[in-house]
């Protein structure tokens, strides 16, 4: 394997052709912030979270998807850089429902982000209800393009859903907004696996944290294998008050790369649906 | 591929609409994912025939479109919602789009607009969402419009008609008769055209040749005869001696550009001429397609013979409804006389090109959203590098030129480096100078000249808008600028695009920005959060300042922010620039 | 496969139906159904006549050719697209690709095995491997992609009629006394029934008890009329399941068990040999018990003491005797996310492939066996009485007998219908939701029409996964074959009447 050599933040990193920045960041110990990357997805940089300073470029690059170059020297802690990972945050906070993306509120404390500062209009709408398998709340989309990626040629290969619309007004959605299952969708929950923010939600989910019971002190978190076909595709079953709440796949296992059918991710209900 | 159907049928009109464009059916209606794959780039102009034969993308259309095709449905909406010019929803045949940007709102547009809500009711709201409810019928006949590229003869409109052989017309000096008119399908006369030069005219030295004997006595296709003399080396050699740079906005040189594809080890290699015209402000490439289509033909085989491309694509705006009546007739002569397709001029060459219209989507000028475009995706633009030289148009080695710039390189080739000079360049004069029009002059003279040449302005200038909506604006004061890109950074501007939008003390400047904030929140193409966001923050602190009484340098202060995080973080230029002009402003207002 | 297409791999698929991979393949083979060895035969001779065949692989590693070859030689293009109906061209560009490319595998699933000749069927795919010497190679080979979770775990762990754990011959004298000694009893010397014996010994009373463990043969079984008689007729029969399913119903004890993925510990095993854990994550509801709970009672009441040991003691005690799991400690499974057997020791990674050996020089082990098969149609041929061939399958979100898919609501799941061509629904006079009579030599049922636009006319497909509505097993033949013990399900002759 070649390899080549890059600076980041005034140390060297040998990093083999073809790595990305983030990747370069990663060998160099550098924690480098992603919503819109997936290890199992192709890289859409859309977000803009990740971006870098390289040195010479006019404009900061977005290190999830930039190829390292020999004698790259790249700054991932200055000041333009800092800056524009401030206002992504402020923009997305002001304007997405980021209450259930994971890394977020860390990351607005460290780049001292606040979105208060820039509010304004919001993709706030109802929620989408239309199967009992998940539910669509975008007024929690940040419109990462992860869902589309994985019900098309990242996984699914279905292309029940698209980003539709343009702008501010762009969102995921099916043909003329066709419900769940009058579109191609095949309940594979993929695109609900791979959702940072939780707009998309397991409809078990969403049907606790209504009623107030959801209590993430109270689940576990088990890994086993699915119950079906010969795959042997690794299910992650999340499980609160003996009932399992959440179905997902680790995102490394070489079996699965994170993805399920329906029969996995929403087939279990037979589990505790046993009269004792 | 194995595509889920949308469950309404088409009608038997949807089906023609789309049969006239496809050509007929098959029996098989399954397509392979390979053979779809390779069906895709037709997909919108199938949405177009619809729009233009029927007045909307139905359900059932939309699904037809996807079966012929195999595209997947939810894709097929997500490209269908893209455009402004296709209505998802039911709406009348008759439609017109009025144009409420930058030179024609300096004209009187908003007035206009008022008189129009009087005689034709509200207009529609285009809002690009996709959420929008199935089945939505539209009452409105008519909606504003981002500038239609004829800001000389603002305020100007875009009437069209579906039907079995559709009606399109734009012009300029719009009123409400005239649009109305318009509407009921009738042939609304177009005002004449103003050109003017400092010194002979090169560039448009061929006005008015709409066939190819008038085009030929002016001298057209020597310049491909002398290419294919000097061969494609000592071609690119006289582009890049004459120190031609891109017109498009960027003044890229064109010379390294077409080195670069002819060297691409990747075959075939493309040709695309960038005919997409959309900054606000901008009509020379306009002027240019519309009386003078053989030269763009002979430019893009010009470009074709030094870049080693066999194939096409002149990618226009959909708004330019003349302009794509012209060509198809100058392509359809060309290709007779055999100036287009096999054996070129009895060379070793064969070129062919394809005439592609845009849907209303401004982005899409911006390179590698307009191969998108092209391609049958969401004309949404993608992270360079790769650069298009090495991945353009279907991921292959593509030379992607301005109009402006392919015409250009006729004269170069033709007469040869030396004699170009410094060349000449199209300017976009709009707005309050009493002879709005395109003029072409020597790069080098100063901006008061080309203000004379227009005839000079009747009130003192208050602002000048340069290079367009993604430009900046300077005051009086800077009128003595040097027309150059020299010139231009030392004032700290740009050319640009070649827009010069002047505006004097009659014109209040508020409502400009505030329409320039408008443009860019529209046009964002949506995917990256700078832009998407970004825009809507900008528009928003915009009216927060010039309502007054905020908190003035907090806001100012924000803007600069703003601007900055969008200028560093953005994906393509639409984003990157998106501030400039209103930050450049805001010393004004 | 998907994703090796899009990396530019080329895909023919084989079904007598179009399914959505067709739409994603460079070819597809509509065959007549059962026409499987033709078509590989046929196959094989384009790669012999074009002399495409792996000549050193085949002169290093195999054996039989001579007489493979002299076979095939009777199945020229005209002959085999006749019985296959698949376009001769097709073939031989199928032929071509797959023994020109540099690694190619040959993946398959029921089509093959769920006919009265199903190893026969499975040899002439073998042929085509070892012909082209695509097999013993990363990215090579034949691959039965397996149905159930654990279908591979159970056959390794000696749940055979003639197999040990690790598929050890239970005849082998050797073998036998390093579990006699482990155990402390002698295993018996002879092997046992599988399945189809077993009915065929409760036919003839010599099989009277029959304790049955997460299987639903009542409703899984061709020919159901006749299987439910033999059950009912058992002196004793135990069901020990998850659910109360139909077999349950007929037992005599019925015996409640863990969900094993997610009520017990253990390990099952996939279709590519690897083995991988499964973790309780719930309690088990009532009185349901562990597996080797339930197991070790028994013993122990039979007069065994098993004790009750861990799952991982249960494990490790089969790694003791299994060669092939030796290496495959619990810890291991955890670090390396599953191994694929054989892994006979700690130091071992696992195997990705199989059959390397034919590959070392000189070949390890005994050469590898071309084999002779020749095309034998479905028992059951088409005629005036029954003209139509039903095939069966599966769908998307339903699984087997629906017992447990049975237990959420899966908004793709429509009514359990017959899918007929639109030529038969014509000729019918029969449209979508009509409900009609479907009969087959061995009984009936009634069933809704559903259309698929792309069934070739004479072929109709129905699907196993809701007994209770349409009991699809009524019309299907028991048909088996004699080495593999499974029943011709893919290939019934039935009669469609509209009601
Ligand atoms: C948002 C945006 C819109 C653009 N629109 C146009 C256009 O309408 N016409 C054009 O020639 N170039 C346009 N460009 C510039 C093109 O991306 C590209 O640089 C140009 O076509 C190259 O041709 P040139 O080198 O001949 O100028 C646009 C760029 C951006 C960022
Ligand atoms: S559930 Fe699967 S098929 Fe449905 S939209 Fe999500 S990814 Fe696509
Ligand atoms: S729904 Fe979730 S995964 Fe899809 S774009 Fe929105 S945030 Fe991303
Ligand atoms: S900068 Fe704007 S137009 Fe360009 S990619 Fe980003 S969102 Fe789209
Ligand atoms: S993580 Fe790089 S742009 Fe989103
Ligand atoms: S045409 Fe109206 S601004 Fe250009």
């Amino acid at each position: 394997m070649r390899t080549l050599t890059l600076s980041i933040d005034g140390s060297d990193v040998t990093v083999p052709e073809g790595a990305t920045l983030l990747e370069a960041c990663k060998k160099a110990h550098v924690d480098t912030p992603t919503f819109c990357w997936a290890e199992n997805l192709t890289p859409v940089n859309v977000c803009r979270i990740c971006v870098v300073e390289v040195e010479g470029a006019r404009t900061l690059a977005p290190a999830c998807s930039r190829k390292a170059e020999a004698g790259m020297k790249v700054l991932t802690d200055s000041e333009r850089v800092r800056h524009s990972r401030k206002v992504v945050l402020e923009l997305l906070g002001s304007s997405v429902d980021m209450s259930l993306a994971k890394d977020f509120a860390p990351l607005r404390q460290r780049y001292g982000a606040d979105p208060k500062r820039l509010a304004g209009e919001t993709v706030a709408q109802p929620v989408k209800i239309d199967n009992d398998q998940f539910v669509r709340d975008y007024s929690k989309c940040m419109l990462c393009y992860k869902c589309v990626e994985a019900c098309g040629t990242d996984a699914q290969n279905t292309f029940a859903i698209a980003v539709a619309g343009r702008g501010f007004e762009a969102s995921i959605a099916t043909e003329h907004q066709a419900s769940l299952g009058d579109s191609a969708c095949v309940f594979c929950g993929n695109c609900v696996g791979v959702c940072p923010t939780g707009a998309l939600m397991f409809k078990t989910e969403f049907d606790l944290r209504e009623a107030g019971k959801w209590d993430e002190s109270r689940q576990t978190v088990t890994d086993t294998i699915c119950p079906y076909c010969g795959v042997g595709c690794t299910l992650t079953l999340r499980v609160q008050d003996n009932a399992i709440v959440r179905v997902t796949s680790p995102s490394d296992s070489s079996v699965t790369g994170g993805h399920l059918c329906v029969k996995g991710r929403f087939g279990l209900g037979f589990v505790g649906g046993r009269k004792p | 591929m194995d595509l889920h159907p949308i469950n309404a049928l088409a009608t038997d009109a949807e089906r023609a609409a789309i049969d006239t464009v496809l050509g007929p059916p098959l029996a098989d209606t399954t397509i392979p994912a390979a053979e779809a794959k390779a069906r895709r780039t037709f997909l919108l102009p199938a949405l177009l025939g619809l729009q233009t034969r029927i007045g909307h993308v139905s359900e059932g259309g939309l699904g037809y479109a996807c079966r012929r095709l195999g595209v997947p449905p939810a894709e097929a909406f997500g490209v269908a919602s893209f455009y402004a010019l296709i209505a998802l929803g039911e709406r009348p045949a008759a439609f017109a789009h009025v144009c409420d940007d930058i030179a024609c709102k300096a004209a009187g547009a908003d007035q206009l607009c008022a008189e129009l809500e009087q005689t034709q009711g509200k207009p529609a709201h285009l809002h690009h969402r996709a959420d929008a409810p199935k089945n939505l019928k539209h009452q409105a006949t008519w909606a504003k419009s981002p500038c239609l590229g004829l800001c000389e003869q603002a305020p100007a409109a875009l009437v069209t008609v579906a039907r079995a052989s559709p009606v399109e017309q734009s012009f300029g000096h719009a009123t409400p008769q005239r649009i109305a008119a318009a509407l009921k399908g009738e042939t609304v006369e177009r005002p004449t055209l103003h050109l003017g030069s400092h010194g002979p005219r090169k560039l448009l030295a061929r006005q008015g040749c709409l066939d190819l004997d008038a085009y030929r006595a002016a001298g057209g296709y020597q310049a491909l005869r002398r290419a294919l003399e000097l061969g494609p080396e000592a071609v690119i050699r006289e582009v890049t001696d004459a120190r031609l740079v891109g017109r498009g906005g960027a003044a890229f040189p064109t010379g390294r550009k077409w080195e670069a594809v002819s060297k691409a080890a990747a075959h075939p290699h493309y040709m695309v001429c960038n005919a997409d015209e959309s900054e606000p402000g901008t009509f020379k490439d306009r002027v240019l397609l519309e009386n003078d289509p053989f030269s763009v033909i002979e430019g893009m085989t010009v470009a074709a013979f030094a870049t080693g491309s066999t194939k096409g694509y002149l990618y226009l705006r959909g708004e330019y409804p003349l302009a794509a009546q012209r060509l198809e007739r100058a392509i359809g002569e060309a290709r007779a006389k055999g100036l287009l397709g096999t054996n070129i001029l009895s060379h070793r060459f064969d070129f062919d090109l394809e005439l592609r219209r845009g849907g209303g989507a401004y982005i899409c000028g911006e390179e590698t959203s307009l191969f998108a475009s092209i391609e049958g995706y969401r004309g949404e633009p993608r992270s360079k590098p790769p650069f298009p030289v090495q991945s353009g148009l279907f991921q292959h080695p593509t030379a992607i030129n301005n109009v402006e710039t392919l015409v250009a390189a006729l004269d170069i080739v033709r007469d040869g480096a030396k004699a170009y000079g410094t060349g000449t360049k199209l300017f976009c004069v709009s707005g309050k100078v009493r002879q709005p029009g395109v003029y072409e002059v020597p790069l080098g003279i100063t901006l008061d000249q080309l203000l004379q040449l227009a005839g000079g302005t009747e009130q003192p200038i208050k602002a000048i808008l340069m290079g367009g909506a993604a430009g900046t604006f300077i005051g009086p004061e800077q009128t003595g600028m040097t027309l150059s890109l020299e010139g231009a950074k030392q004032a700290g501007t740009t050319l640009g695009s070649g827009v010069v939008f002047v505006i004097d003390e009659t014109v209040e400047l508020t409502p400009l920005l505030r329409r320039i904030a408008a443009f860019f929140r529209d046009e964002s193409c949506g995917q990256c959060v700078p832009c998407r966001v970004g825009t809507v923050r900008q528009e928003e602190l915009l009216h927060r300042l010039t309502r007054g009484g905020a908190d003035r340098p907090r806001e100012l202060a924000l803007l600069k922010e703003l601007g900055q995080a969008m200028r560093d973080a953005s994906i393509c230029g639409l984003g990157q620039t998106a501030s400039s002009a209103i930050e450049s402003a805001t010393r004004f207002i | 496969m998907l994703k090796a297409v899009r990396r530019g791999a080329k895909l023919y698929v084989v079904d007598p139906r179009r399914t959505s991979t067709c739409e994603w393949a460079d070819g597809w083979l509509p065959v007549e159904v059962g026409s499987d060895i033709s078509l590989s035969n046929g196959i094989a001779r384009v790669i012999l006549e074009e002399g495409l065949q792996n000549r050193a692989f085949i002169a290093r590693a195999c054996e039989g050719f001579e007489a493979f070859a002299q076979n095939v030689e009777q199945y020229p293009l005209a002959r085999v697209t006749k019985e296959t109906s698949v376009d001769a061209e097709l073939i031989r560009r199928v032929a071509r690709d797959y023994a020109r490319a540099d690694r190619a595998m040959i993946c398959w699933t029921l089509g093959i095995t769920e006919h009265h000749n199903a190893v026969d069927n499975v040899f002439s795919l073998i042929n085509l491997g070892l012909l082209t010497g695509h097999v013993g190679k990363w990215g090579s080979g034949l691959n039965p992609l397996r149905g159930q979770n654990n279908v591979q775990g159970g056959g390794d762990s000696g749940a055979l009629p003639n197999r040990l754990p690790g598929f050890q011959d239970v005849e082998d004298d050797a073998v036998r006394a390093a579990f006699d000694a482990k155990w402390g009893r002698p295993v018996p010397p002879k092997k046992g029934w599988h399945l189809t014996d077993m009915f065929h010994a409760m036919e003839r009373r010599e099989l009277t008890a029959l304790y049955v463990i997460g299987e639903n043969p009542a409703q899984s079984e061709a020919d159901a009329r006749h299987c439910h008689a033999l059950l009912n007729g058992l002196d004793c029969l135990i069901a020990q399941d998850i659910v109360m399913t139909k077999t349950c119903e007929m037992a005599h004890v019925v015996l409640p068990a863990t969900a094993s993925f997610c009520e017990a510990e253990g390990t099952v095993t996939n279709s590519e040999r690897r083995v991988q854990r499964v973790r309780k994550a719930v309690q088990p509801p009532g009185q349901a018990r562990d597996d080797i709970e339930i197991i070790s009672e028994l013993s122990r009441r039979l007069g065994y003491e098993l004790g009750l040991p861990s799952a991982e003691a249960a494990w490790d005690e089969m790694r003791s005797l299994s060669p092939m799991h030796g290496g495959m400690s619990y810890r291991r499974l955890e670090q390396l996310g599953g191994i694929q057997w054989p892994c006979p020791d700690e130091s071992s990674p696992g195997s990705p492939f199989l059959h390397g050996r034919l590959w070392a020089d000189p070949v390890e082990g005994p050469r590898a066996p071309f084999q002779v098969v020749h095309q034998d149609p479905p028992v059951e041929a088409l005629d005036a009485d029954f003209p139509l061939r039903l095939t069966t399958g599966r769908r998307l979100d339903s699984y087997n007998t629906g017992v447990q898919t049975g237990g959420y609501v899966s908004p793709l799941r429509q009514r359990e219908t017959i899918e007929l061509s639109p030529v038969d629904a014509k000729m019918l006079g029969v449209h979508p939701g009509d409900t009609v009579r479907v009969s087959s030599r061995r009984g009936n049922v009634t069933v809704e029409v559903a259309i698929d636009e792309h069934l070739k006319p004479g072929l109709t497909f129905m699907t196993l996964h809701a007994p209770d509505q349409v009991d699809v097993n009524q019309l299907t033949i028991d048909a088996t074959d004699p080495k593999s013990g499974t029943a011709e399900f893919k290939a019934a002759a039935i009669r469609v009447e509209k009601l």
